[in-house]
């Protein structure tokens, strides 16, 4: 295998199951991890779509334990690394002591791109544990270039192996992203990565921008399968890479099969950009609250548009998804008002 | 006579608990002991005419004979190693760190229960924000399988104990929704906002109805609650009336049909951080009932 010029990191089976509201079982975690270590992925990523602990209320309780699916994941890998995703205050440092003995290698600490210093317990907790550590900072559209280089420092001080920005909004456009990406190569000593969504129709440009402004690691999901209009779909990216002349180690037409054979049919629908998701990108709000707002918009009877533009006024973060709610029965309660009025 | 009373901690706690208890009848603040002598805090206490020494915990010790009441607003790193000897030294502790060396106290649940307490945790300000409300789920069913609490505070009002010790928050918020609201499982979760103007304290809490619970009594205990809570904390309210949905949900508790869900707000009081701290207020507010209702026990009048 000759040397790739950026690492492939896939987050099917995390970023992926918001998508599936959480619904993997051991099965699909067999097939998934053979097809994507087969094809030459480096790391594949595994956890509830909100990390681990994720599973509850506010976020959905996952069909199988996370810890059974994590196990599976390692024991059917060959040679890719496992991965998990952490949100401090949602996980715990407990958590990744429990993985690490799975044989998890690989801890990414997400947080808030403008609350780094929540990360230090877990990032250091993750070096002691001898796995690599990556500081993920999400939403990284609600921070300047400079805002994020002052977070990414805080967590490269704390041992952070590589750090990330994720558009988890799927709101940069190419030029957002290029200016973040610029910034932080730049100023930090350790790689940097991004992760890409895809509402605005923009997560394969923006991969193959952040590449080209130093990017070292790039996520993906196979079919794209994730939160809002769903990911940098990890087929595409392999694809366009070979395109560019960018060598990314992994086999496109592998990768395809996965998507195709494997990925496709386990999804409840495809991910196409319709006009929730559209509006996540537009507005800036957390992908992974789209299935809750369409739920929230049929319980209570109003449009899943509004639940969804109210959000990106409130400004709320990842995470908040029991704001979702709060505003259903707002706004439930201003139709109501409304139509009694003559 | 007022109980005397010295406040430990000169930061965000500790100065909004200091400008409750000059209010205060029965309880006499004494002194804010801080390790800063140039802190805000204790320049705050010098103005208001109060002592305001800066040698920390030492201080109260040797100042034992004048304190009944210490409030210590420090850290659990610090509150771990003064505990005993405050005990030793006759001082009863309210600890407002996450440290819980003492019985955990939910003012609107437990009160009365640790009155004689030597030393008294005051657990976290979201476990003193939702934990009533899993009580008054729990008091209106048989059993409750499950419950969980979700925390927003303003990124300004969470200080860098809390930053760096998140895990301290989920774990003992968690333990309380246990073992004072009366849930089987629980799990806790907290997150930071960093929205500007920042946002008000936000609580959200779920609660597993298994068959044949009765809503209405389910119901009718939250809005209850919510006034008993308010006694205390003005600013205290639910923000929406309390839904019952409809699951299934498969619960580490076991699946249930049902779950409701209560979407709390918390004001401050803007004593010392501006009413979007609810975080803060309801930790002093709640320390402060903890303090009269200790008075009370003891006799004191004001």
């Amino acid at each position: 295998m000759s040397v790739a010029d950026y690492r492939l990191i896939d987050s099917t089976l995390r970023d992926g199951s918001h998508a599936i509201s959480h619904q993997y079982f051991a099965e699909d975690v067999i097939r998934i991890v053979a097809g994507l270590d087969a094809a030459g992925v480096q790391v594949i990523e595994i956890a509830h779509g909100d990390g681990l602990g994720g599973s509850s209320f506010n976020y959905g309780f996952s069909a199988v334990s996370e810890k059974e699916l994590i196990a599976q994941a390692c024991d059917t890998a060959q040679t890719a690394q496992i991965a998990c995703l952490l949100l401090p205050g949602i996980g715990l440092a407990d958590d990744l002591r429990e993985v690490r003995e799975l044989g998890v290698s690989v801890a990414r600490i997400a947080v808030h791109c403008t609350e780094a210093d929540i990360t230090e317990q877990h990032i250091r907790v993750a070096k002691d544990l001898g796995m690599e550590a990556i500081g993920f900072l999400m939403m990284a559209h609600m921070n300047s270039p400079e805002g994020l280089v002052e977070q990414a420092l805080l967590m490269q001080s704390y041992g952070a192996d590589t750090i990330y920005i994720a558009d988890s909004a799927g709101a940069m456009t190419v030029d957002d992203v290029r200016h973040r990406v610029s910034a932080l190569v730049g100023a930090l000593e350790v790689p940097v990565g991004v992760h890409a969504h895809n509402n605005l129709s923009m997560a394969v440009a923006n991969s193959i921008a952040a590449y080209e402004e130093g990017a070292r690691n790039l996520d993906g999901t196979s079919a794209g399968l994730g939160a809002g209009a769903g990911n940098c779909p990890t087929e595409i990216l392999a694809a366009v890479s070979a395109k560019y002349g960018i060598e990314t180690g992994v086999d496109p037409l592998a990768l395809m099969d996965v998507a195709e054979d494997v990925v496709r049919p386990l999804m409840p629908r495809q991910q196409v950009i319709d006009r929730a998701g559209l509006l996540l990108g537009y507005a800036g709000v957390y992908g992974s609250f789209l299935l809750h707002a369409e739920r929230a918009a049929q319980r209570y009877g109003v449009p899943q548009s509004e639940i969804i533009l109210e959000l990106g006024r409130r400004k709320v973060v990842g995470g908040q998804e029991d704001m979702i709610i709060d505003v259903a029965l707002e706004l439930a309660r201003k139709h109501a008002e409304q139509e009694v009025t003559p | 006579m007022a109980l005397k009373c010295a406040i430990l901690g000169s930061g965000n706690i500790g100065t909004d608990l200091m400008i409750k208890m000059m209010r205060s009848d029965v309880l006499e603040l004494t002194a804010l002991v801080g390790i800063d002598p140039t802190s805000e805090g204790l320049a705050r206490a010098r103005a208001l005419g109060l002592d305001a020494p800066h040698e920390g915990p030492d201080w109260i010790l040797e100042h034992a004979r004048d304190i009944d009441l210490v409030f210590d607003a420090t850290s659990a790193y610090v509150h771990v190693r003064y505990a005993k000897k405050y005990a030793d030294a006759g001082i009863t502790a309210i600890d407002l760190t996450p440290a819980a060396r003492g019985p955990k106290v939910i003012a609107a649940v437990n009160l009365m229960e640790h009155l004689d307490a030597p030393n008294i945790n005051m657990v976290t300000c979201g476990g003193q924000a939702t934990t009533p409300m899993v009580f008054a789920i729990y008091r209106a069913v048989d059993t409750l399988p499950y419950a969980e609490m979700v925390s927003t505070v303003a990124s300004k009002s969470a200080g860098p104990g809390t930053r760096q010790n998140i895990d301290e928050f989920t774990k003992t918020t968690s333990t309380a929704l246990r073992e004072i609201g009366g849930a089987d499982t629980s799990k806790a979760i907290i997150i930071l906002n960093p929205a500007d103007p920042p946002i008000m304290m936000r609580n959200t809490v779920f609660g597993a109805l298994p068959e044949g619970t009765d809503h209405d009594a389910v119901l009718e205990s939250i809005y209850a609650m919510e006034k008993e809570v308010a006694a205390y904390v003005p600013g205290y309210r639910l923000k929406n009336p309390p839904v019952i949905e409809e699951g299934p949900y498969p619960t580490p508790g076991g699946v249930v049909p049902h779950r409701v869900v209560v979407l709390l707000e918390v004001e401050g009081a803007g004593d010392y951080l501006p009413p979007y701290a609810g975080n803060l207020d309801i930790m002093t507010a709640a320390a402060m009932r903890v303090g009269v209702a200790i008075a009370d026990h003891r006799g004191v009048s004001a």
